[in-house]
């Protein structure tokens, strides 16, 4: 990360530190900084300097070591964590902003903050940056998640927020604009991995006075948060790839769908479209062109399905959410009627970037992901595509920090499957992962220890599809409870080989007969974990129960 | 897009529970006279949401985070020890919640809308014992 000239603390308020005390923190540094420029103007019966920068910022990356901090001085960054600190927020914001009040007032009139280059923040750890978290991503999507302020428009603007809109604005040439999306090879981070550039362009043929574009930020996979981190750290960067899309496609209008469980980034969503549009990146005529383009935020209500493309457009419509079939797709009849142009959060936030650093340097992108689960460092990080899991997991992750091995690794949540230790170099893209039985999907990696029981989880998965089934398809309605039925018979050691073998073709009916994707997806969690741990399946089998004369309660 | 914006239900759901805590039935009658929509729209729109309570809440609310990342790491035993506990009689609600997005805190419960981070059993019931008047 590069630095200014002058010192700056980076406190991150992303909803991971802000958990942890992250905006405490930053208020307490902010007024010891006040108060620290205040005494220096009194005493040197001057106008001081300005106060020491205190900046809240989204999502640095490493998150379980939170609340993180950034301290900008010296020409250097240093990122400090508070991992080990049992102190509680408050407490640990107060050391924090004594220990900076001092060191400020040491320096006294010394330009603000300047001599914060070996300031330690007492209580933390350093994050070195060549720590493998940090030095072996490639930030492009987050590149301004972490440094800006996203709550200041001119912070963005000054880091580049908007400049690709202006020069697609500029050229005014929207199929030129698609004729790059494709040429990237963009495919669509939501899960689908459908390529970003053929959609563009079957919804710009579209005829019509007006269509649609939204963005899709529902992120219901559990363990995921990639689209949080993004729409917390930089609104303005996937509104500006929205933006960018309603020009190439002829779109006048746009929707940004947000589940209500993010209230952090719904309100800085709100407020980044507030302030695009006063200042004419969003509206009528932007940019001083003749096109507009009007955003507004719709938030979910708890409902797993409606990240579905189709059931989204019910949902935004104001209905139920449930999936229709497709065709006709969303690019023909979406939400309203009208051509409708759907794509991911990461999806859009990739626009600018691709456009910026062109094809070459853009190479195959990167995708970002969320770690969880027993690793020693997790978080969101930001890496090439085909990056192998092992690095992610291993070596930027650290490994586990349970004290037992690495079993395996969850990937594609509710749709997807695991990837079992042995397998791990596989590299990360869809493709190697399909062939292993799961799905990059949208981007969560939960890492499962040598404790975790494959059956239940498999057993886990089928109960939330089942619980977010809509209901609306008698596969997937019916179907799911049974596979959860025939799962806890198992746990329950009273299944026999003939339960097994129903589970298997159980599985296939509901992955072919279901309407949409949560139907046809729902039993991957299951196929996978009988694919890599079927012993665990077999082990719980009840040989007796197998006995036509064994009558069960 | 003013014509677009009479499907606003979601929206005029949520606010309508936000500021009275639930969806009573005199509320959805009068969205639905309001926005000039059948009562069964409303209601079955309403109904499929889980996030629509039509119940009034109890004083607190307590979230057990039943995503991946809080299953793996013990959310079940925490959610058995905070259901053997009588939190209806503390005014206390327990429910689930699938994710909040700050899996690096698991297993964590939501208490009034915060995040309580790397929660067990026994801490997680005494903290919730001082949220009684
Ligand atoms: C059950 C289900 C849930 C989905 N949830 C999401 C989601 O939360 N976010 C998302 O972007 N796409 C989700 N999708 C995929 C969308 O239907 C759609 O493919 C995607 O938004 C298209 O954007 P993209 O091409 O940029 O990936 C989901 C699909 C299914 C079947
Ligand atoms: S597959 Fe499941 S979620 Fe999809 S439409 Fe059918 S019942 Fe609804
Ligand atoms: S939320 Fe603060 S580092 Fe991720
Ligand atoms: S799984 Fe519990 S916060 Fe994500």
């Amino acid at each position: 990360m590069s630095t200014a000239a002058t010192a700056m603390l980076r406190v991150c308020t992303a909803a991971g530190c802000r958990s942890r005390g992250g905006e405490q923190l930053r208020r307490h540094c902010a007024t010891a900084a006040t108060e620290a420029a205040t005494e220096a103007a009194t005493e040197a019966m001057a106008a001081g300097a300005p106060p020491l920068r205190v900046k809240g910022v989204g999502c640095l990356g490493p998150c379980s070591d939170g609340p993180l901090l950034a301290v900008d001085a010296e020409d250097t960054t240093r990122l400090f964590g508070f991992a080990a600190d049992q102190a509680s927020g408050r407490a640990r914001a107060e050391r924090v902003a004594a220990g900076l009040q001092q060191r400020l007032r040491a320096t006294g009139s010394a330009p603000a903050g300047a001599e914060l280059g070996t300031w330690r923040p007492p209580g933390a750890h350093l994050i070195p940056a060549d720590d493998p978290f940090l030095a072996l991503q490639r930030r492009l999507v987050l590149e301004r998640c972490g440094l800006i302020d996203p709550g200041e428009l001119d912070d963005a603007l000054a880091a580049g927020a908007y400049r690709q809109l202006r020069a697609v604005l500029e050229q005014d040439d929207p199929a030129a604009v698609i004729a790059a999306v494709q040429r990237s090879g963009l495919r669509g981070r939501g899960g689908a991995a459908y390529p970003t550039g053929l959609k563009w362009q079957a919804v710009a043929a579209m005829a019509g006075q007006r269509k649609l574009v939204v963005c899709n930020g529902d992120e219901g996979d559990p363990g995921a948060f990639m689209d949080r981190t993004v729409l917390e750290g930089d609104p303005h960067g996937v509104l500006e790839g929205m933006a960018i899309a309603a020009l190439a496609v002829g779109a006048d209008h746009g929707f940004v769908y947000v589940r209500a469980e993010y209230p952090l980034a719904i309100a800085r969503v709100r407020r980044a479209i507030a302030q695009a549009q006063r200042r004419g990146w969003l509206g009528t005529a932007i940019g001083g062109s003749r096109h507009g383009f009007d955003v507004e935020v719709r938030v979910g209500a708890g409902a797993y399905v409606c990240g579905e493309e189709t059931a989204l457009i019910h949902s935004i419509e104001g209905r139920r959410g449930t999936p229709r079939p497709r065709p006709p797709y969303p690019a023909e009849r979406g939400a309203f009627g009208l051509p409708t142009l759907i794509n991911n959060v990461e999806t859009f936030a990739n626009i600018p970037v691709l456009l910026r650093l062109g094809c070459e340097v853009y190479g195959r992108g990167t995708k970002v992901f969320s770690l969880t689960g027993p690793v020693r460092r997790g978080g969101v990080l930001e890496v090439p595509l085909g990056t192998s899991l092992r690095t992610i997991v291993e070596t930027m992750g650290g490994g586990s920090a349970s004290g037992r091995p690495i079993k395996a690794v969850q990937t594609g949540g509710p749709s997807g499957g695991c990837v079992p230790a042995s397998a791990l170099d596989v590299p990360v893209d869809d493709a190697s992962l399909r062939a292993l039985g799961t799905l990059l999907g949208s981007g969560g990696l939960v890492v499962l220890d040598a404790g975790t029981d494959m059956v239940d989880l498999a057993a886990f998965f089928m109960a939330f599809s089942r619980e977010e089934s809509c209901g609306k398809c008698i596969p997937c309605r019916c179907g799911t409870v049974q596979l959860e039925l025939l799962l806890r018979k198992l746990l329950a050691r009273r299944g026999t080989a003939a339960d097994l073998a129903e589970l298997e073709r159980l599985c296939a009916v509901v992955s072919s007969a279901s309407l949409c994707g949560l139907g046809q997806s729902a039993p991957r969690p299951l196929l996978s974990t009988l694919r890599h741990f079927r012993p665990e399946y077999t082990a719980l089998l009840n040989a007796e129960a197998g006995q036509p004369q064994a009558v069960q309660p | 897009m003013a014509e677009l914006h009479a499907d606003g239900l979601i929206e005029v759901l949520s606010r309508a529970q936000e500021l009275e805590g639930h969806l009573s039935p005199a509320l959805l009658r009068h969205v639905a006279r309001r926005l000039r929509l059948p009562p069964s729209r409303v209601l079955g729109t309403a109904s499929f949401y889980h996030l629509f309570r039509f119940t009034p809440p109890a004083a607190h609310s307590c979230l057990v985070c039943t995503g991946t990342a809080c299953h793996v790491q013990g959310a079940a035993a925490l959610l058995a020890a905070l259901q053997r506990e009588p939190l209806a009689q503390w005014g206390i609600e327990l429910g689930t919640v699938r994710c909040v997005g700050t899996c690096s805190g698991a297993p964590l419960l939501v208490v009034d809308g915060r995040v309580w981070n790397h929660s067990s059993g026994a801490t997680a019931v005494a903290d919730l014992r001082r949220l009684m008047p």
